[in-house]
Order: C-alpha cells, then structure tokens, then sequence
C-alpha cells in the first residue's frame, strides 16, 4: 500500500468529525435563517434517498432495471412495506428476507 | 411519559434497535470489504471506532483499494459526509443550552441513523429539557452496534470466503428506505425525493461522490421552493 493508512484515519475523522461539531460548538452565536431552517426538514430524506437510489438501481455501477436485479425487488418490497406500515424494523426484516430469498431461491 | 435522563437513555437505544437491525449486515460487509482492500484489523477498527462514518468508509476502502492518493480520500470524505452539518442544523435548536462536555459526544455520534432516531423525538417530547439524553442513547447504542459487527466483519472475512458477494449491503438501502418512506405525505416532499432520486441516477457517475451532493441539494431545493409557491397560492 503506497498511502499511510493510520494518517488517513486521522485525517478522516478530523474532517468527519469537525463537519458534525462545528456548528454545535458555536451553538449560542448561530442563528440559521428561517428559510434554511425550512429547507433542512427535506434533507434527510434527500440525501438517504441519493445513497440508496443508485444503490439499488444500479448495484454494479450500471442501471439495472431487470427482475434479474435482487436490489431493486428487494427495495419494491421494502417501499411498499414502509409505505403500507410505516415501521422501519417491519421494512428491513421483511425486505432482507425477501432479497435473500429472491437472490438464493429464484436467482 | 417519564422523563428522567435514564428512562430517556434506554428509550433510545430502544428507538435505535430497528436501525441497528440494518446497520449490523453493514458493519459486517465492511469489516470483510476493508481486509480485502489491504487494511488490517486495527486499521479497519479504527475506521469504525474513530471516524465512525458507514457510507464514508465505505468509498474510502473503495478508494485505497483502487489505489487512489491520500488527498482525494479526505475529500470525498468532506463531500460525503457533509449532509452531517445539515443534521448539525436541525439540531441546533436543541443542543444550544447544552455545556461542552455534552455537544462534543453529541457531535460525534452524529450520524443518518442517529439523526433518524432522535430527532423525533424532539418533535414529539417538546415539554422535556432533558431530550439529549434519548439522542445520547441512541447514539452509544448505535456506536457499539457498529463496532461490533465491523469485529465480526473482520472474523469472517478472514474465515468465510465470497461472503462479500451475499448482498449484506441491501441492508443499509432497506433501513434508508424505511427511514424516508414516512416522510413521503405531501407534494413538496414527494417532488424533493423524486428530484433526488432521478438525479443520483444520473449524476452516479461523476467523481468523487460528487454526484450524491449536487442530487440532495437539487432535492432540497425542489422541496423548498414548491413548499413557498403552494404557500404563496394559499395565502393569495
């Protein structure tokens, strides 16, 4: 390996760590606009949304919009379970059970 | 309800387990992923314990194992983790009457699930001025959680081989799923998501992780700006 791994992971958590810190820190002299304030409540689900989108839909880096493709029926399942039921633990149990079932039994 | 900091603590590690749930099957996908890229056990429980960031070490092990210099993995650990100073936003109302002592843990845990777990909460125990105790009992829950299955990632990469290619990695799009979905109730949001999600597609392969900023934002951006015009039509 030709980086110091130990520098990285010093380096990554003093980057991680200060994004998450720096506006606690100053907790008292930070007051956000109330237009931004609104806008935050649509960053979750945003920024989930644009990690397992790809994903799902594109597991090994190329679009993938098959029944061939266990992540995208596993995801079906899971969204209308989280839709239908709206309990997160029912969605991952259910939908893992079904993925692996599909990518072992019908794959 | 009861509201003393130890009933507060253990309803969130309660709150925590059905992401736990999910987050297990990841830690143990990256345990096995960070030895294949050439890491060794005390490196990749450093990642885990020090930096504590699921989707960043992630593409960090990605991009040693592809050989990538020092300087870029530090940036795409900024672009992928920056979402955190959004949470670090929403959160700032109520960790402004904290001392130190507690915004750093606080700050440190800081992560998706955690978020998700704990900032319910807020909304829904607003008499309480002892919430960070909830968020501080996720978090712990979730760190050891995480911490534990990237130990059994690494006993099993080591013992079990393909168990990289089990598809362990559909669980962290299963738990993200069940965290958004609830959010999905009206137009703004709906069109935020969606704008999001077409645009991750596209933009998958930019460099960098570059693509998953520009997507949330775009998003955040829609969801705003159709929240403001659907106001604007009500009011006129």
């Amino acid at each position: 390996m030709n980086i110091n791994i130990w520098l990285l992971i010093g380096l990554m958590a003093l980057v991680t760590f200060t994004i998450r810190y720096a506006l606690f820190a100053r907790a008292n002299a930070v007051t956000l606009p109330a237009k931004l304030e609104r806008a935050l409540k649509y960053s979750a689900p945003c920024v989930l949304t644009a990690i397992w989108v790809p994903a799902v839909m594109m597991p090994q880096g190329e679009l993938a919009i098959t029944l061939n493709n266990p992540y995208l029926v596993g995801a079906a399942v899971a969204i209308a379970i989280a839709l239908w039921k709206k309990n997160v633990l029912l969605t991952i149990v259910t939908s893992m059970l079904c993925f692996f079932l599909y990518k072992w039994l019908v794959l | 309800m009861n509201n003393s900091p130890k009933s507060l603590f253990f309803k969130g590690v309660v709150d925590a387990l059905p992401l736990i749930v999910g987050g297990v099957p990841f830690g143990i996908i990256f345990g096995t992923l960070a030895l294949n890229a050439g890491l060794d056990m005390w490196q990749t429980i450093g990642l885990s314990s020090i930096v504590f960031a699921g989707s960043a070490q992630f593409v960090a092990v990605g991009m040693i194992a592809a050989g990538t210099s020092l300087g870029f993995i530090v940036g795409a650990t900024i672009i992928v983790n920056l979402r955190h100073l959004i949470y670090a936003a929403s959160l700032l109302p109520h960790v402004k009457h904290l001392p130190q002592r507690w915004r750093l843990p606080l700050g440190f845990l800081l992560i998706d699930e955690v978020y998700a777990a704990t900032y319910p909460n807020y909304l829904t125990n607003q008499g309480s001025t002892k919430n960070h105790w909830h968020y501080l009992g996720v978090g712990t829950a979730f760190y050891c959680s995480w911490n534990v299955a990237t130990l059994i990632g690494i006993f099993f990469g080591a013992n079990i081989d393909g168990i990289a290619n089990w598809g362990l990695d559909f669980a962290m799009s299963a738990t993200f799923i069940g965290m958004v979905m609830p959010h999905l109730i009206n137009k703004p949001m709906i069109a935020g998501v969606l704008t999001s999600a077409i645009l991750a597609v596209l933009t998958y392969t930019l460099p960098h992780k570059i693509g998953l900023v520009i997507s949330a934002i775009a998003g955040m951006a829609v969801g705003y700006l159709l929240e403001q015009v659907i106001a604007q039509k009500e009011s006129s």
